[in-house]
């Protein structure tokens, strides 16, 4: 696989563990005290997303739903909160990859924003109707920082996939 | 038509259609919301999950512990000193009150038995630490290091130096989450200690304290004490709840709008005490019919 469908550059095929282990690391950064500042983003919604988007046969609603509850439970929140986000986020996302993909990252970028700001805005209406306070316009910026980090996000979690520039010529690819 | 049972090679296999897994999984998760929401049935499912989850939040927290703990290591002597210097003399400006209140209580406990009232319960508990802020936006809630394995159970009050904090809401394993009573729609009775007029105060979800209900010609001033009445059966009467800050009364209105600060420093970390349950209560009224149906308030069942 290429990282946009119009790169030249081939990638190693990803390795499920490390699919597991970033999808682990998002939820532990969730969970980090900073989660409180305002404008922090859901990492596991962007992580969930990038997989979503890049590996939809292996990452979709399945561990959108398993990372939703861990959310939910960690949060305190209503149960089926998050989770119900996350599905439809990773649905949207699984739908959209092959369009997605065209794109140069900047643009990627765009296109992922309005899919995690759904996200965020699905939660709120979710508690809004039940009852719940209003918590505050910063509760939905979150995603626009989220959509900027897409770009170093990619390089990361792309990175054990690429291999050497320097071509072997024993080897041509 | 022989070809038809047969099975499609391995590889064209991509499992159930995505449209149909999307419908098997929201179907769940608004089954769940609902369920969660309406029947609060969900407690046990939520507690066998917490196990998997509370590790990994307790990994998550250590940085941030770390730095603080790091912090208080290299705050300084002298400021420990001043600080030991202060505690010492608030320790001796309370200890006239102190050492009368015990000779106080057994006099009260002999006067009432002469009244014959019943025993006022003394207040007991444990110390739990707060290990940090529930992450949920919409809502006011901390949550201590303390869980079922140290006998907590819901509906326990929570108070801190200064007076009520909260109410232990929810019950995990090793970890127990408290509603702030400026949590929105968290209520609290009360009385004002000045007139002694009792009525519930609610949290707005701003930190700030409502009293409602009160007509707008009551005797209420600004900086007036509430403290807890006891009635509910929960808490213990005669913790200080609030203060009032400001009444607005207006015509229009049957009631007067009375904003109350919390006395307790209830968004601030530290450590809570946990109230000991409270004893056994006179038998409760009999309920008319009307009133036996869901009024909303889940804290006594909670509390069972």
């Amino acid at each position: 696989m290429q990282p946009t469908f119009s790169s030249s550059r081939i990638l190693l095929p990803v390795r499920p563990w490390f699919i597991i282990l970033s999808l682990f690391v998002a939820l532990l950064m969730n969970f980090l005290p900073t989660s409180h500042w305002p404008g922090i983003p859901d990492w596991a919604a962007l992580v969930l997303c990038f997989w979503s988007i890049r590996e939809s046969r292996r990452v979709g609603m399945g561990w959108a739903f398993v990372l939703g509850l861990a959310m939910d439970v960690a949060d305190g929140a209503v149960l089926g909160q998050h989770c119900f986000a996350y599905i439809l986020l990773a649905y949207a996302a699984a739908a959209q990859s092959r369009r997605i993909l065209w794109f140069p990252i900047g643009q990627q970028a765009l296109q992922i924003l309005p899919l995690l700001i759904g996200c965020q805005v699905i939660q709120l209406t979710m508690r809004l109707m039940t009852g719940a306070d209003f918590p505050g316009w910063g509760f939905l910026i979150g995603p626009f920082i989220a959509a900027f980090l897409w770009i170093p996000a990619t390089f990361l979690l792309l990175l054990p996939q690429y291999q050497p520039v320097e071509r072997d010529e024993n080897r041509p690819l | 038509m022989a070809g038809i049972d047969h099975a499609p090679p391995p590889f064209f296999k991509r499992g159930p259609a995505p449209l149909a897994l999307l419908t098997f999984y929201v179907a769940i998760s608004l089954a769940l919301f609902v369920v969660d929401l309406r029947f609060r049935s969900l407690d046990l499912f939520r507690q066998t999950l917490s196990l998997f989850v509370d590790p990994v939040q307790r990994v998550a927290q250590t940085p941030g512990s770390l730095v603080d703990y790091a912090a208080a290591y290299l705050h300084g002597l002298q400021e420990m000193q001043a600080d030991n210097t202060r505690l010492k003399q608030a320790q001796l400006t309370t200890a006239p009150n102190l050492q009368r209140l015990e000779h106080l209580e057994s006099e009260n406990e002999r006067l009432r038995k002469l009244l014959d009232m019943r025993d006022r319960q003394k207040a007991k508990g444990q110390v739990a630490q707060i290990m940090y802020t529930a992450r949920d936006p919409f809502v006011r809630r901390i949550v201590i290091d303390k869980g079922q394995q140290a006998g907590i159970i819901a509906g326990q009050p929570a108070i801190d130096e200064g007076g009520i904090v909260g109410q232990v809401t929810r019950v995990f394993p090793f970890s127990a989450e408290i509603t702030l009573i400026t949590d929105k729609d968290q209520s609290v009775p009360v009385q004002l200690v000045r007139s002694g007029q009792r009525s519930v105060v609610f949290g707005l979800g701003n930190g700030q304290l409502e009293l409602r209900y009160i007509p707008a010609n009551a005797d209420v001033k600004e900086g007036d004490l509430l403290v807890t009445s006891g009635l509910d059966g929960l808490y213990l009467p005669g913790f200080p709840v609030a203060k009032v800050v400001s009444i607005e009364r207006e015509n229009s209105y049957s009631f007067a709008r009375i904003r109350c600060e919390p006395i307790a420093a209830v968004e601030n970390f530290g450590e809570v005490m946990i109230l000991a349950p409270r004893a056994e209560q006179l038998p409760r009224p009999p309920e008319s019919d009307g009133r036996r149906s869901n009024t909303g308030a889940p804290s006594r069942e909670a509390a069972k």
